[in-house]
């Protein structure tokens, strides 16, 4: 487990050391120590909360830099994410996206929106087999389903074992590629181009399966400048016909169209970490019976409001909706013939991860509970994060753990630097008395 | 060594009720209790706690957590249940429209209590109250 790759680094001279982080990592993975912060690479499940929170800029997603990747092949596809289409004003056409990606030196485009209504087409097929465990949980969000796996591993079955649009356009994408213009697999590149940090992790550590055909991720923050300089040198009637995806596609970028496409009322769609913990929380306790669907974005609105994107959430969505307005519901070419299974369903199961236990044995488990909870209660109990974590009862966990000295608490601190004050003043008074005498 | 829990249920307020439940089912988890064993628990111990809050006024409930079983023990001087087999059917229910309202009430409470544990005893007396103990089995 130790040593698993992440998305989110720390640039060391950034970071001041100010806690801010620490409160809002949903799964507690962030400690400040020595004046800066540290991920555990157990807890965390690549959410960018710590990215969007930081006042400092300190934390940033590490995505492949387009210059360097680009020579690596002779041949290449960007695969943009639907988020990107919301980064632009006055756009009327996607077209003009997608040629301006082919003007920066891509040779071919593929939309993951195109994917996306592959991958509904798909579910929704599924659905109707009535043979999984309701409610389904999505699985098209890997921050979401990281944190299933940790912390909340009863509902691991409820996940529905097929890979996102990313994986399903990658993989499409090379097999195109390699036709059309019959290159080895490693000579084609495929860049996606993603709205949040925790689609490369997936595109490095798939779930559900071995490897994943993305070779480069790239932000759509980065590639932004770049584009719309391309994208403003394109005259009218310029971009050919290229879009391939319809509103069902490009829906996804937003939370609840995914949900949408299934056709399905029975539907459930919650945005933002916190808001997905709750939902959880309630399916784990058997209170959503009379839901058939689930979809859960860890960013607020849907993958719009990803960590690395530029655009604000509500902006980028409403722009997302006025490109609606032209398109086809869906352009899916694959409705007439099957797509293979295997390109879209997950090769293994999706695993528990339990990372909440405080011991593999349950009664030592007890006995440090106990010594946490007595821990806690010396404590202050304001959470002030001063110490480096989130709370006092997580200060008292790593304590017990052997991650942290109980002084590390200003307070605690505070009163044994008094006691120690105390007793060297008594001593003195002690020595000046006898002195006189 | 085992650990114990306690809560009073306040049977006039619905926006805490499945607090304690919620509690437990954390303390399950931090504990390492396999995931399916939380799950049944949790999900007994929060329906014995709405009932508590509609029929029964609130009450007591005591948890008690060993290295192979977990035993809930929920106590209350509501109303008592009249006909015990008759309450553990499916979907029989006394439940008023105003809880029903809520998406309570359902008839489902005491068949679930009994279907997530391994036992579960009910000591009632009408007029005196109603005493559930639940036990599910770690190992």
């Amino acid at each position: 487990m130790e040593g698993r790759s992440h998305s989110v680094t720390l640039e060391v001279e950034k970071c001041k050391g100010c806690t801010t982080c620490i409160r809002y990592c949903p799964t507690e993975a962030i400690r400040v120590r020595g004046g800066r912060a540290r991920i555990n690479s157990d807890l965390c499940i690549d959410c960018g909360q710590c990215i969007r929170v930081c006042p400092n800029h300190a934390k940033q997603a590490v995505f492949d830099q387009l210059q360097d990747s680009m020579g690596r092949f002779k041949y290449k596809v960007a695969l943009p994410a639907p988020t990107l289409y919301g980064q632009f004003n006055n756009l009327d056409d996607i077209d003009f996206v997608l040629a301006g990606l082919l003007e920066m030196g891509f040779d071919a485009v593929f939309e993951v929106a195109r994917a996306a209504e592959i991958v509904s087409d798909y579910s929704r097929k599924l659905m109707e087999t009535r043979a999984l465990t309701y409610p389904v949980i999505s699985s098209a969000c890997p921050a979401v389903v990281r944190l299933i796996r940790s912390r909340f591993p009863s509902l691991c079955t409820h996940v529905m074992s097929i890979k996102s649009p990313m994986h399903v356009a990658a993989a499409l994408a090379r097999t195109e590629a390699m036709e059309k213009t019959g290159l080895a697999r490693d000579e084609i590149g495929i860049f996606f181009i993603s709205p949040c940090p925790a689609k490369v992790t997936d595109a490095r550590e798939p779930i559900g399966s071995m490897s994943s055909e993305v070779d480069c991720v790239v932000s759509v923050a980065n590639i932004y400048k770049p584009l719309l300089l391309r994208m403003n040198k394109l005259k009218d009637g310029d971009p050919r016909h290229l879009a391939s995806s319809g509103i069902m596609g490009i829906s996804w970028a937003t939370s609840g169209g995914e949900a949408s496409a299934l056709l399905e009322e029975k539907y459930l769609a919650a945005d933002g970490i916190e808001n997905v913990i709750k939902v959880l929380e309630e399916l784990e306790d058997d209170k959503l019976s009379d839901i058939s669907f689930i979809e859960l974005n860890a960013c607020p609105g849907g993958c719009v409001g990803g960590a690395s994107t530029l655009e604000n959430p509500f902006v980028a969505k409403a722009r997302i909706q006025m490109l609606r307005r032209f398109l086809p519901v869906s352009r899916n070419k694959y409705e007439e013939r099957e797509v293979p299974p295997h390109i879209v369903d997950w090769h293994f199961p999706l695993d528990e991860q339990p990372t909440e236990a405080l011991a593999e044995d349950i009664s030592e488990a007890m006995r440090k509970m106990q010594e946490i909870e007595r821990l806690t209660a010396e404590l202050p109990g304001l959470d002030c994060g001063a110490c480096g974590a989130p709370s006092c009862e997580a200060l008292a966990r790593d304590v017990v753990a052997g991650r942290a000295k109980e002084n590390a608490c200003l307070f605690v601190l505070k009163h044994k630097l008094g006691e120690l004050f105390e007793d060297a003043a008594t001593d003195a008074l002690t020595d000046a008395e006898e002195d006189k005498k | 060594m085992n650990k114990r829990l306690h809560y009073v249920i306040d049977g006039d307020d619905f926006t805490s009720a499945g607090q304690a439940s919620g509690d437990v089912k954390k303390v399950l988890k931090t504990l390492g209790v396999p995931s399916e064993i939380v799950r049944k628990a949790s999900i007994a111990m929060y329906e014995g706690e709405i009932n508590m809050v509609i029929h029964a006024d609130g009450g007591v409930i005591d948890v008690d957590i060993m290295p192979d079983r977990i035993v809930m023990a929920l106590k209350d001087s509501g109303p008592g249940i009249p006909n015990v087999e008759e309450a553990m059917q499916a979907g029989f229910s006394t439940a008023p429209d105003t809880i029903r309202n809520l998406g309570f009430g359902a008839g489902m409470g005491l068949p679930n209590m009994k279907k997530y544990t391994d036992s579960m005893e009910i000591d009632t007396k009408v007029g005196v109250g109603t005493t559930i103990t639940m036990t599910v089995k770690i190992v």
